[in-house]
C-alpha cells in the first residue's frame, strides 16, 4: 500500500515535471512545421524559472483573492492531473477520485481563474473571464457525456476501471468510443485554449481568452498560472491517450512495467502533440461566435456516443 | 517637370469641363471665386475664394461628387507684417477623375474664423480639428468641436504653428496624462466600455481605442490618436530642402520613400526643377519596393491576427529578404533618405539590375503557393470574408484611397489617374474589388504585389541612363508646391510653401491614414470585439503619419 502511494506521489510529481516539456515539444513541432527553428524544447522550463525568480507585482486594486487564486488554480489542476493514470493503473489516487471529481477539480480551478481575471477590474480580465465561462459552460457537459460513455461501458466512473476494462477487452472498435473520442478531442482543444478556439501565442488583448485572464499576473503568480495551464494540457493529453489507448500502462509496480509505462505514455503524448501541432498549423482561429457551434458538436458527439452505446453495445 | 504644357491650355481640355461646371455652379450660389495663377500649385488648379463661400464651395463640390483630398491651414504671420495684415490661409484640395483643384481662402489672424467643411465631407473632420489645435483657426459649425492633436503638451491658448511659438517648443516638463478627453458615450442596459491602449500588448504604435460593446458586439468605436505627435510641421519650418526631405522621410517610417518623394515633388514643382529621367525611374522602383515590402508584411500580419501563423512566418521571411536587398541596394532597409530633392542619392549599376530581375522572378514564384493558401483556405475565409465591411458609400464619403478604397470599389490610383513620371500605363489587374471586407483588402494587396513586380520588371528593362540628381534651383519666397504620390497606403499629398532665402515656411504631409482611420470606426460596426485586431490590421492606418 505504501509503495502504491509512493508511486502515486511520484506520478503526480512526474506530471508537474513533464507538463512544460509537452508544451515545449508542441511549440517545437509547430515551429518546424512553419519552417523555423523554434525555441529549444526545454524553453518552457527556463520561462518558468525566470518567472519564479522575478519580482511579483500586484495591482493596487487587487483583493486577496487575486493573490491566492494562482495557488488554488495550480493545486486544483495538479490534483486533477494526479488522478489520471499516467504510467501505472492501480493507484490509490485513481480509487479515491473518479472522473466526476476530476471534472469538479477542473471546474474549481476555472472558477478561481475567472474570478481572478475579474478581480483587478480591467476590461480585458473581465472579457476573458466571461469568454472562458461561455466556453466552459458548453465544454463541461460535452466532457461529461464523453466520459460517461466510457463509464457506461466499464460500469464504473473510475478512470482506472475504464482503462482496465478496455485493456481486458482487447482492441475492440466500439462506435460509442469513436464518438466519445471525437467529443473529448474537441473539448480538450477548447479547454486548453488551443487553436481553433483560442490562440496560446497571441498578443492581441481583444482576442484573448485564457491569456486575458492572466494578463495582470507577474512573477511567481504568473509562473503558477502558466504551469497550471501546461498541466491542463498534459492532463487532457493523458486523458485522451490513456483512456482510449491504454496499452503500455503499468499494471503492476515492477520497475520494468513502470519504465515501460513511462516510455509508452511519452510516445503516445509525443504523437498526440504532433497531431495537435499539425492541426494548429493548418487551421486559423475561428470566430468567437462559432465556438458554441463547435462545442455543440462535441456535445452532440458525446450524446451520440451514449446513444450508440445503449443501442448497439448494451447486452452484447 | 513636364506639367507646364498641360496647364497652359488646361481650360480647353475636356478633362477640365468639370471645373467650368464647378465654377458655374459656384456662381449660381453667389460664391466669388477667382482663378489663381495656374502655375502656382501646378498641376492642380487653384481657386481663390472669399471666406464666406468656403462651406458653400464644399457643398457644391460634394454635389458634383468631388473627392476631398484634405485641407490644411497656413499661418501667414511673419514678424515683418503688421498685426492686422497677419492671416491664416486655409487650403483644401479636391480631386475629380485624377484632376486636382485647390481651394484657397484667407482669414485675418485677429479674427480667424471660418466655416467648417466637415459636415459635408466627414473625412476632413480631424484635419480641421488638427488645423485648429495647431493654428488657432476657429471653425464654425464644426460637427465635433473637441481637440484632436493637442493632448496636454501645450496649453489651449497656444498654437504651435504660429510665428510666436518658438521653434524649440515650450518645454512644460513632463506633460500630464491626457485623462479628461470627453469620449462619446453609449448608454443602455448591458452596454459596457472597453478602453484599449494607448500602450498595447504587442510592439505597435500607441493609439487609444474606446469600444462600446454589448456582449461581444461592437456598438461604437472611437479612436483617440495623437500620442506620437512629433511636431513634424513645426520642425519643418526653417529647414533647407535637403533637411526637409530627410524630415519627410520620417513622417511615417513604413512610407518613408513615398513621403520623401511627395515632399521632393512638391519642392521640385515649386522651383520648376527638372528631375532626370533615371532619378524618376529609381524613385518609382523604390516606391514599388516599399509597396511590396509593406503588403507582404501586412498580408502575413492579417493571417497572424486570426491565428494562422504559417502565412505570417512565410511572408515575414520573404519581406525580410526583400528588405535586406533594399539595404544592399539603397543603404537602408526601408530606403530612408534615398530620395533627395532633385533626384535620388543612390544609383544602381547594370549588374544589379539583372540581379533584381532574378529577385523578382524568385519572389513571384515563391508568393504563388503562399498566396494560393491565403486566398483559398476555408478556415481563413471563414474569418476574413464578411468581416469588417466598408461600404463603397462610406469609403467615398470619407475619401479613402489605396487598398482600402480599392477593396470597396473605388478604383482611384494616382499612378493611373493622375500619372507622374515614371508611371505610365500601370496595370491594375485584379486590384479593384467591391466586397469591402478584410478578405478583399488582403486580395487587393496580393494583386498589388503582382502588379508592382511586373511593373518593376518593365521599368528595369528600359531603365533610362543619365544623371541621378539635378540641382534644386533656389526657391522664390512664397513659392508653393503640391506633391501627390501614390504611397503604399494610398494617395499622399504634400504641401510646401517656401519662405525667404529658400527655406521651408510650411510643410504639410497628408497621409492617407487621415481618411482610413475614420473608415476603421465605420467598418467595425456590427463586428465582434475579437475581430477588431484583424480589421485594424487590414486597414493598417499609420499612427505616426496621422499624428504628425
Amino acid at each position: 500500500m505504501l509503495s502504491a502511494w509512493l508511486i502515486a506521489l511520484l506520478q503526480a510529481l512526474l506530471c508537474a515535471a513533464l507538463a512544460p516539456l509537452l508544451v515545449g515539444w508542441v511549440r517545437k513541432v509547430k515551429a518546424r512545421l512553419q519552417n523555423r527553428r523554434g525555441a529549444p524544447v526545454l524553453q518552457p522550463y527556463s520561462d518558468l524559472r525566470k518567472l519564479l525568480y522575478k519580482e511579483t507585482r500586484v495591482a493596487h486594486t487587487a483583493s486577496p483573492l487575486f493573490r491566492i487564486a494562482p495557488y488554488i488554480v495550480f493545486v486544483a489542476t495538479w490534483l486533477a492531473a494526479a488522478t489520471v493514470p499516467l504510467i501505472a493503473l492501480d493507484l490509490p489516487t485513481a480509487q479515491i477520485a473518479d472522473i466526476i471529481v476530476l471534472v469538479g477539480l477542473l471546474a474549481l480551478a476555472r472558477f478561481f481563474l475567472a474570478l481572478a481575471g475579474m478581480d483587478v477590474g480591467t476590461a480585458f480580465g473581465g472579457m476573458g473571464a466571461s469568454r472562458e465561462m461561455m466556453v466552459s459552460a458548453l465544454a463541461e457537459p460535452a466532457l461529461l457525456l464523453a466520459v460517461f460513455t466510457l463509464a457506461m461501458t466499464a460500469h464504473s466512473t473510475s478512470l482506472a476501471s475504464v482503462m482496465q476494462h478496455h485493456l481486458t477487452d482487447g482492441f475492440l472498435l466500439r462506435p460509442s468510443y469513436l464518438f466519445a473520442f471525437g467529443a473529448l478531442i474537441l473539448v480538450a482543444l477548447a479547454e486548453c485554449g488551443r487553436i481553433p478556439v483560442d490562440n496560446p501565442a497571441t498578443h492581441l488583448e481583444l482576442t484573448m481568452i485564457h491569456e486575458a485572464m492572466i494578463l495582470e499576473y507577474t512573477g511567481r503568480h504568473l509562473a503558477l498560472m502558466e504551469w497550471a495551464s501546461q498541466l491542463k494540457l498534459l492532463l487532457y493529453g493523458v486523458l485522451v491517450v490513456n483512456a482510449f489507448f491504454p496499452w503500455g500502462v503499468a499494471q503492476d509496480f515492477g520497475p520494468l512495467a513502470l519504465g515501460l509505462g513511462l516510455v509508452s505514455v511519452a510516445l503516445k503524448l509525443g504523437v498526440l502533440a504532433v497531431v495537435l501541432a499539425v492541426g494548429e498549423t493548418v487551421l486559423a482561429k475561428m470566430r468567437l461566435f462559432r465556438v458554441p457551434a463547435f462545442l455543440n458538436l462535441a456535445l452532440l458527439l458525446g450524446l451520440l456516443g451514449l446513444l450508440s452505446h445503449v443501442i448497439l453495445e448494451v447486452g452484447t | 517637370m513636364t506639367h507646364s504644357d498641360q496647364i497652359s491650355d488646361s481650360d480647353q481640355m475636356p478633362r477640365s469641363a468639370w471645373l467650368c461646371e464647378y465654377l458655374a455652379r459656384l456662381e449660381d450660389e453667389q460664391v466669388m471665386a477667382q482663378h489663381g495663377d495656374a502655375r502656382i500649385l501646378a498641376p492642380a488648379h487653384r481657386l481663390e475664394l472669399d471666406p464666406e463661400g468656403w462651406a458653400t464651395a464644399a457643398k457644391v463640390a460634394a454635389a458634383m461628387g468631388l473627392r476631398h483630398a484634405g485641407l490644411w491651414a497656413d499661418c501667414l504671420d511673419d514678424s515683418a507684417l503688421a498685426a492686422e495684415d497677419r492671416a491664416i490661409r486655409m487650403q483644401a484640395c479636391l480631386e475629380h477623375a485624377g484632376d486636382y483643384l485647390v481651394l484657397e481662402t484667407q482669414v485675418p489672424m485677429l479674427r480667424p474664423v471660418l466655416a467648417s467643411q466637415a459636415s459635408i465631407y466627414p473625412g476632413v473632420d480631424r484635419l480641421e480639428r488638427h488645423a485648429h489645435d495647431l493654428t488657432g483657426l476657429e471653425l464654425t459649425s464644426q460637427p465635433d468641436g473637441r481637440r484632436w492633436t493637442r493632448h496636454q503638451a501645450w496649453p489651449e491658448d497656444r498654437f504651435p504653428l504660429r510665428g510666436d511659438f518658438p521653434l524649440a517648443g515650450e518645454p512644460v516638463g513632463r506633460a500630464p496624462a491626457d485623462a479628461d478627453y470627453p469620449f462619446g458615450r453609449v448608454q443602455g442596459t448591458g452596454v459596457y466600455e472597453i478602453p484599449v491602449g494607448p500602450v498595447h500588448a504587442g510592439i505597435i504604435e500607441p493609439g487609444h481605442f474606446r469600444f462600446h460593446a454589448m456582449g461581444e458586439d461592437v456598438l461604437q468605436l472611437e479612436e483617440r490618436l495623437g500620442y506620437v505627435h512629433k511636431g513634424i510641421e513645426k520642425l519643418a519650418v526653417g529647414r533647407d530642402p535637403a533637411g526637409l526631405a530627410r524630415l519627410a522621410g520620417r513622417v511615417s517610417g513604413d512610407s518613408t520613400v513615398a513621403h520623401a518623394w511627395a515632399a521632393c515633388q512638391a519642392m521640385e514643382r515649386a522651383t520648376d526643377c527638372i528631375v532626370p529621367a533615371r532619378a524618376q525611374a529609381l524613385r518609382g522602383l523604390m516606391a514599388e519596393r516599399e509597396r511590396v515590402a509593406n503588403h507582404l508584411g501586412d498580408i502575413g500580419a492579417v493571417c497572424n491576427d486570426v491565428g494562422f501563423a504559417f502565412a505570417h512566418l512565410q511572408c515575414g521571411r520573404l519581406r525580410e529578404r526583400w528588405q535586406r536587398r533594399s539595404q544592399a541596394l539603397f543603404g537602408h532597409r526601408l530606403m530612408m533618405d534615398a530620395v533627395i530633392p532633385g533626384g535620388v542619392a543612390v544609383d544602381l549599376c547594370d549588374k544589379v539590375v539583372e540581379e533584381l530581375r532574378e529577385d523578382h522572378a524568385q519572389l513571384k514564384s515563391e508568393i504563388v503557393p503562399i498566396f494560393d493558401v491565403v486566398a483559398d483556405h476555408p478556415s481563413l475565409d471563414d474569418r476574413l470574408m464578411t468581416t469588417g465591411v466598408l461600404s463603397e458609400a462610406d469609403a467615398r464619403q470619407l475619401g479613402c484611397t489605396g487598398y482600402v478604397g480599392k477593396a470597396s470599389g473605388l478604383a482611384f490610383d494616382v499612378r493611373r489617374d493622375s500619372p507622374y513620371a515614371p508611371y505610365d500605363g500601370l496595370a491594375m489587374d485584379g486590384a479593384i474589388l467591391a466586397e469591402g471586407d478584410v478578405a478583399a483588402r488582403v486580395r487587393v494587396r496580393m494583386a498589388e504585389i503582382g502588379n508592382a513586380l511586373r511593373w518593376m520588371d518593365r521599368l528595369l528593362k528600359s531603365l533610362p541612363d543619365g544623371p541621378i540628381c539635378a540641382q534644386l534651383p533656389e526657391a522664390e519666397a512664397g513659392a508653393m508646391g503640391l506633391g501627390i504620390i501614390e504611397g503604399w497606403r494610398g494617395e499622399i499629398l504634400s504641401f510646401i510653401r517656401f519662405g525667404p532665402d529658400g527655406r521651408i515656411a510650411r510643410y504639410f504631409p497628408r497621409d492617407p491614414s487621415w481618411f482610413t482611420w475614420p473608415a476603421l470606426e465605420r467598418l467595425i460596426h456590427g463586428n465582434i470585439v475579437p475581430d477588431f485586431p484583424v480589421c485594424n490590421k487590414s486597414v493598417n492606418g499609420s499612427y505616426s503619419g496621422q499624428d504628425l
